[in-house]
């Protein structure tokens, strides 16, 4: 039994199926990447994981627990984090203020009214986040306003609230799409050793293969809404079905 | 200091400073001087001022923070006033129960409509408050102000619990329980603090000067210092924080872990609450109380003294609420006797051609005045006249270094 487990799911849109039949099992305290073309279905389905969207069949178990029908900021308590395609940051906050509403949301649940205490007092919390944001580099960025940042950083930025709140399981959509080679490199390197550390499940959607192969322990390839294959990297690699989902149209 | 870091620390100390000195600061023009109607030092006014303070204070919790615009809250303003007028009528005419029983009913008026506006963001929310609040006023004009203890009685509810038009009044048979239904001298009786009456004043005559100092004002006062500390501490606080990131990204939010409707709620119900202090500290003023209070010409009069003043800033809705009452008070008291006056120095002709030009814009125009600087101050300064305020202060400090620089490269030449 996996973590995350993911049986019969179909989702439609109006006439067009984007998934059809996914069954997907990831298992606890590995990194599971989900690849295939652009328009697959790869976002529908973790859209499907964090309540955003609800699957018209099917179940969506999470360490024992059903998902379904559960608001997005339930499904976050209950230890699924997610990074979206397009970033989503509070851009009217620094980067300092949007690191420490993770925190806040970790430490006080879903709601809490702190109404009197000053933010500058919770000195563990600003720890947290300031230990967090060294870790991504960030750190002299902190003050910033975190609109002005670029696409990248904004990117970092969100790994960064999803890791503070140490979730049981990390959802990453693209999270190097956008940004420069060396930031690349870093985010494998910190997710690397991210996973080393601590107890975590990651799925990644990913594009960029180099991303993939560092860090996949387990591979499904999705293609017009269905798992083609789910397989190790090595395996994946050379896999015939693989080549043909990617290179189909261009062969 | 009080929990507040520096700046802020240092901008409550000026308000403070403000609000104390005010019927100084507000009365610069000698008494016999032409200028003496633009002092501004008199009690009515300067009740107003702090009230209305209160008022957009709290409003900007609400909007300021969270991006919400409510456009009803003058519905809570209405409540508070009933609330403490009943609290005169049935128990006695101290302040404090009556502030307390104000707040108290606001609150509870804005869990309800609340919780069904939150329901609904943007344009949606600001029409259903706007409906709550229109309803409310319909009920106060009409509905509650039938005859409710029957039509062969002349009791307490002979005029519903609004009074309908003419509005809430005292009476001398209202029952008081824990009070003097009349004065010794068979007058009713007026609110009051553990006895200092809120309508007592002294006056200090300095050469052409006279400063009134009333006690209405400087308890409207204290409640507004205190009502303004604790807006700063919302501000500052995990919670202000999280209605920030609520107008920021609501969605990021929700996929943080947070549930944004009880945060929103909170922030409704404590700007309502806000709404109704001002409310019945404006029936502790002056005890009467009546349903165009809520009407939507109130609820919007916030509405633009807080984005006058400046969106989400601390001092702004203050400074707004101020100017916004100033002209109010003022320009609406100028007549065509007092531009003939002032303008009295040109050739005739010239001065019948001014006096017209600027007519429309003073005395019951003043509202055109008002609207021409709502439009210029969002124009040019969207962010009210405190972001006007800062454009000053970084153009004097500018000019001030470039001063020091022009003095120390003299002597080289
Ligand atoms: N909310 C929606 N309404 C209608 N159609 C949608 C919606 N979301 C996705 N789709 C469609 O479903 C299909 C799968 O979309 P999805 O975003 O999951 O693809 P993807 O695998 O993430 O692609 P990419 O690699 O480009 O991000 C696409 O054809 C898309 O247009
Ligand atoms: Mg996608």
């Amino acid at each position: 039994m996996g973590i995350l487990e993911v049986k019969d799911v179909n989702k439609r849109f109006g006439g067009l199926q984007a998934l059809g039949d996914v069954n997907l099992s990831v298992a606890e305290n590995t990194v599971h990447a989900i690849i295939g073309p652009n328009g697959a279905g790869k976002s529908t389905l973790l859209n499907c994981l964090v309540g955003k969207l609800i699957p018209d069949t099917g179940s969506v178990m999470f360490d024992g627990q059903s998902v379904l029908g559960r608001t997005p900021f339930e499904i976050n308590q209950m230890g699924i984090s997610r990074v979206f395609q397009t970033p989503e940051i509070f851009g009217d906050l620094t980067v300092m203020e949007n690191m420490l509403i993770p925190c806040f949301a970790r430490r006080d649940g879903s709601f809490a009214l702190h109404g009197i205490r000053s933010v500058t007092s919770e000195a563990e919390l600003r720890d947290q986040a300031e230990q967090m944001l060294e870790d991504v580099n960030m750190l002299d960025k902190r003050n910033m306003h975190s609109a002005s940042m670029s696409r990248g950083d904004k990117r970092r930025l969100e790994m960064a609230m999803c890791l503070v709140q140490n979730p049981k399981l990390l959802l990453l959509d693209e999270p190097t799409a956008g940004m420069a080679r060396a930031d690349t490199n870093n985010t494998i390197d910190l997710l690397k050793e991210i996973k080393e550390t601590r107890d975590i499940t990651i799925a990644i959607i990913e594009h960029d293969m180099h991303v993939v192969f560092s860090l996949a322990e387990r591979i499904t390839v999705l293609a017009q809404g269905t798992p083609l294959v789910e397989d190790s990297p090595e395996n994946i690699k050379g896999h015939p079905k693989v080549k043909e989902a990617y290179l189909g149209e261009a062969a | 200091m009080f929990g507040l870091n520096k700046k802020d620390g240092s901008l409550l100390l000026l308000v403070v400073a403000l609000v104390v000195f005010a019927p100084f600061l507000l009365n610069p023009f000698p008494e016999s001087s032409g200028w003496a109607q633009f002092n501004a030092g008199y009690p009515d006014l300067m009740q107003r001022f702090v009230i209305f303070g209160i008022f957009a204070i709290g409003f900007n919790i609400l909007f300021g923070l969270t991006g919400y615009l409510s456009f009803g809250h003058a519905a809570f303003l209405g409540v508070g006033s009933y609330a403490a007028m009943w609290m005169f009528k049935l128990f006695g005419m101290n302040v404090l129960p009556a502030l307390a029983l104000s707040v108290v009913t606001s609150g509870i008026f804005a869990i309800l409509i609340g919780y069904v506006s939150l329901r609904r963001s943007g344009i949606y929310f600001s029409i259903l408050t706007l409906a709550f609040a229109m309803m409310s006023y319909s009920l106060a004009y009409s509905v509650l102000a039938t005859d409710m203890d029957g039509p062969d009685k002349q009791g307490l509810l002979q005029k519903g619990l609004t009074g309908g038009e003419t509005g809430l009044q005292l009476t001398q048979s209202d029952p008081r329980i824990f009070g003097a239904q009349t004065t010794a001298d068979g007058n009713i009786p007026v609110p009051s603090l553990f006895g200092l009456e809120m309508r007592s004043a002294t006056e200090l005559n300095v050469g052409d000067w006279v400063f009134t100092f009333s006690a209405g004002y400087y308890f409207s006062a204290v409640i507004m210092l205190l009502a303004f500390y604790l807006s700063i501490r919302i501000f500052r606080s995990p919670f202000g924080m999280v209605l920030r990131s609520i107008k920021s990204n609501q969605q990021r939010l929700n996929y943080t872990g947070m549930n944004p409707r009880p945060y929103m709620l909170a922030a409704f119900v404590i700007s309502g609450m806000y709404a109704g202090l001002a409310g019945g500290l404006m029936a502790a003023m002056d005890p009467l109380a009546g349903p165009e209070r809520m009407f939507w010409t109130a609820s919007g009069e916030v509405v633009l003294m807080t984005i006058l003043g400046g969106v989400g800033t601390l001092i702004g809705p203050v400074l707004g609420a101020g100017a916004i009452k100033y002209m109010e008070n003022i320009i609406s008291k100028i007549n065509s006797d007092i531009l003939h006056s002032w303008f009295a120095f040109l050739p005739d002709g010239l001065e019948d051609i001014v006096v017209t030009m600027i007519y429309p814009f003073i005395g019951k125009g003043w509202h055109l005045t008002l609207g021409i600087i709502f439009m210029l101050v969002v124009i040019f300064l969207p962010g009210g006249l405190v972001q006007g305020g800062q454009k000053l202060a970084a153009m004097v400090r500018r000019k001030k270094t470039d001063d020091t620089k022009t003095a120390t490269t003299e002597p080289a030449e």
